[in-house]
């Protein structure tokens, strides 16, 4: 039997747990991306290659010792480096040598039969295409449950009474939409979890301020990557708004799906080329959060990521022009959350300022007429 | 008489500063942290102590810096802000109508763009040190020049070398290649000096819209040499506050004030914190999968503060 691992990417871990499980192979769960992994992967990485990269090899060095034999990740094209990474890191294991089979899944329009040789090197099961597709609709299912109640969660946290509760109930939802055996389960875990969040006792007098999520995909999603920003905002009376969901991502690149919600339109004026990761969706999203009124954007970046470089140089442009004030966290191996935490405080005071002059000039001017 | 307190525990120097009712300060300090923020707050404020009037009461309290929850736990503090609002908060005051502060301290250089009062943008060094006060100190040391003097060597330049400033790595090997090649020490000086300014202005100044009043602050504010090499690079007058040195503390005592108001009663704990032990120690919280490293500090056997935590479990503030 095959015993296989995959990237730790925020909630998604108990899905693919259950994926790879039901195709046949023994799930190496990959935990939580912490110390030890990230010592594995900057002893193992090239100094330079990004904190994904890092964490990535470091926890797929963890789960060999955990008996793991197989990979599955996904590769990605266009120019961003962590198209390679797959490959990358397969030839430094080996060179450890920690020999290790690696399925990489690309897009499904590039090179569909590749796609599908790739899924049935998975299929240990030997199930049928058709059991295959129903699988995997099950666990789409699921992820967007999952995406659902982190967005709702996001909502609450700033507005909550006791701190931790939104962070409880999230956890306990999440176990909910695990335990699903069946499509109707998950709707009814979802509706349970949302329900939950809904009897949180709420400051209905709480100053929240909006701010919005942008920048690399990994750093985004995975709250070990990014010293769980979005729940320190949160426990700052923050309401978070992420522009990255694994669901959305997934749809954009899988067969059928819907290109995009706008963000090349928006990013057009500044950036109209893609130029790698996710520098345009940066842009974009940014752009439409000033348009939606929100008081601010986090750029989040791995350090040494060009395309977010080449974002970040562009941001102070877009502020002028928008009006919105964008703050940028350079992530890589620090663990240390003071120096995020003062550059967050004072960001969030000035937000709650500004907004505070604008309603009262907003006020001025309603009651002048 | 009333006063207030403001404490700046940073990562090189711990300031401590009480103003009074009519925002002038009665004292400043300015140690070094050394590496031990309890030894400093507790030295701080016994040194401070003899500066004040026996009549003075402390009325507020507030502190700032890296160390600021430290220093909160161990004085009583009312407010405790970051850095970025203490230093805006001061320079208003200060110097009404700022516009620009410039500020570089040991670990950290920021830049607060303000108007009409406000802060309307700021930028604070992300991941390189080049250009702050530590590195300036490290190659002090290094040419065996007391720091206090450095300015001084940077002013005598003829004509300045060009030294790397973007890593302080590049920034060392630099000059050590240059004054192996025979160049003078005023014009290596003077060239490290425009380097760590143009460093400055093109990682955390990056399109921003400096404007007068520029005021520079922090403790490289002292130095001279970096002060002449703002005013070149742009073309700007640029003040230094009489304060320069102390600017979060100051920032802070003023926070304190308008926080604690005229009814409001202070937290201050006295200056007697100076004969207490403060001990701090972890633990990893067991509770759930977290596993939060708390942080506890202690009098004796009395718990004056515990944070680390993601939820209230064992928050004492």
């Amino acid at each position: 039997m095959k015993k296989v691992t995959f990237p730790h990417l925020g909630t998604s871990v108990v899905v693919f747990n259950d994926l790879v499980r039901d195709l046949g192979n023994e799930p190496v769960v990959p935990i939580r991306p912490n110390k030890k992994i990230l010592d594995l992967g900057v002893q193992y990485g090239p100094e330079f290659a990004c904190l994904p990269f890092k964490i990535l090899l470091g926890s797929y060095l963890e789960a060999v010792e955990r008996g793991a034999d197989t990979v599955v990740t996904s590769g990605g094209s266009g120019p961003c480096r962590a198209g390679h990474y797959g490959e990358v890191a397969q030839k430094i294991m080996a060179s450890a040598g920690k020999e290790l089979e690696f399925i990489v899944f690309d897009s499904i329009y590039q090179k569909p039969l590749e796609f599908i040789r790739k899924v049935n090197r998975l299929n240990s099961a030997k199930l049928s295409y058709w059991s295959i597709v129903q699988l995997v609709r099950f666990y789409w299912r699921k992820l967007q449950a999952l995406d659902r109640l982190e967005r709702t969660s996001h909502r609450m946290r700033p507005r909550e009474l006791k701190r931790g509760e939104t962070t409880q109930v999230f956890n306990q939802s999440i176990k909910w939409v695990q335990e699903s055996k069946t499509m109707g389960q998950i709707d009814e875990a979802e509706a349970a979890g949302l329900k939950a969040f809904d009897v949180i006792a709420q400051d209905p007098a709480a100053d929240v301020v909006k701010v919005g999520i942008v920048g690399e995909i990994y750093v985004v999603l995975e709250p070990a990557s990014n010293l769980e920003i979005e729940e320190t905002l949160g426990n700052m009376g923050v309401e978070v708004n992420r522009s990255i969901y694994l669901t959305g991502w997934t749809r954009e690149n899988a067969p059928g799906g819907k290109k995009a919600d706008g963000f090349e339109e928006a990013a057009k004026p500044y950036l109209p080329e893609p130029i790698g990761g996710h520098a345009q969706e940066s842009i974009g999203h940014t752009v439409m959060y000033a348009r939606d009124g929100y008081d601010g954007v986090i750029q989040l970046a791995p350090f040494t990521c060009i395309p977010e470089i080449v974002v970040k140089t562009i941001m102070p442009r877009i502020t002028r022009e928008h009006g919105i004030p964008v703050l940028t966290f350079f992530l890589d191996e620090q663990t240390g959350k003071a120096g995020m935490q003062t550059r967050l405080e004072a960001f969030i005071d000035m937000l709650r300022r500004k907004k505070r002059t604008r309603e009262e000039a907003t006020y001025a001017r309603v009651s002048g007429d | 008489m009333r006063g207030y307190l403001g404490i700046d525990v940073g990562s090189v120097s711990t300031n401590v500063v009480v103003l009074d009712e009519q925002d002038e300060v009665l004292a400043d300090l300015y140690i070094r942290t050394n590496g031990q923020p309890i030894k400093a707050i507790q030295t701080g404020m016994e040194s401070i102590r003899p500066e004040l009037r026996e009549d003075l009461e402390i009325c507020g309290v507030g502190t700032t810096g890296s160390g600021r929850q430290l220093a909160a736990a161990i004085v009583g503090a009312d407010v405790v802000k970051n850095e970025i609002t203490a230093h805006s908060v001061a320079a208003l005051n200060m110097v009404p109508g700022v516009r620009t502060i410039l500020e570089i301290g040991g670990q950290d250089s920021k830049i607060i763009i303000l108007r009409d009062g406000v802060v309307t943008d700021f930028a604070m060094n992300s991941v390189c040190a080049a250009g702050t006060g530590s590195f300036l100190d490290q190659q002090a040391s290094r040419l065996t020049i007391p720091i206090e003097e450095f300015g001084d060597y940077a002013l005598k330049a003829k004509s300045p070398v060009r030294i790397a400033g973007r890593c302080t790595v590049f920034a060392e090997s630099d000059m050590i290649h240059k004054q192996q090649m025979g160049h003078n020490l005023e014009d290596i000086i003077r060239g490290l000096s425009e380097a760590l300014v143009r460093n400055y202005l093109n990682n955390v100044g990056k399109g921003k819209e400096i404007l007068e009043p520029v005021v520079f602050q922090g403790g490289v504010a002292a130095n001279k040499g970096i002060k002449a090499a703002f005013e070149s690079a742009l073309g700007l007058p640029v003040q230094i506050p009489k304060y320069f040195s102390v600017m979060g503390a100051v920032g802070s005592a003023f926070l304190a004030k308008e926080h604690v108001g005229r009814h409001r009663p202070t937290n201050f704990k006295g200056f007697n914190v100076t004969n207490d032990t403060f001990t701090g120690k972890s633990f990893n919280c067991s509770g759930c999968s977290n596993g939060c490293e708390i942080i506890e500090i202690s009098n004796q056997e009395a718990v004056v503060g515990r944070w680390g935590g993601r939820c209230n479990k064992w928050e004492i503030a």
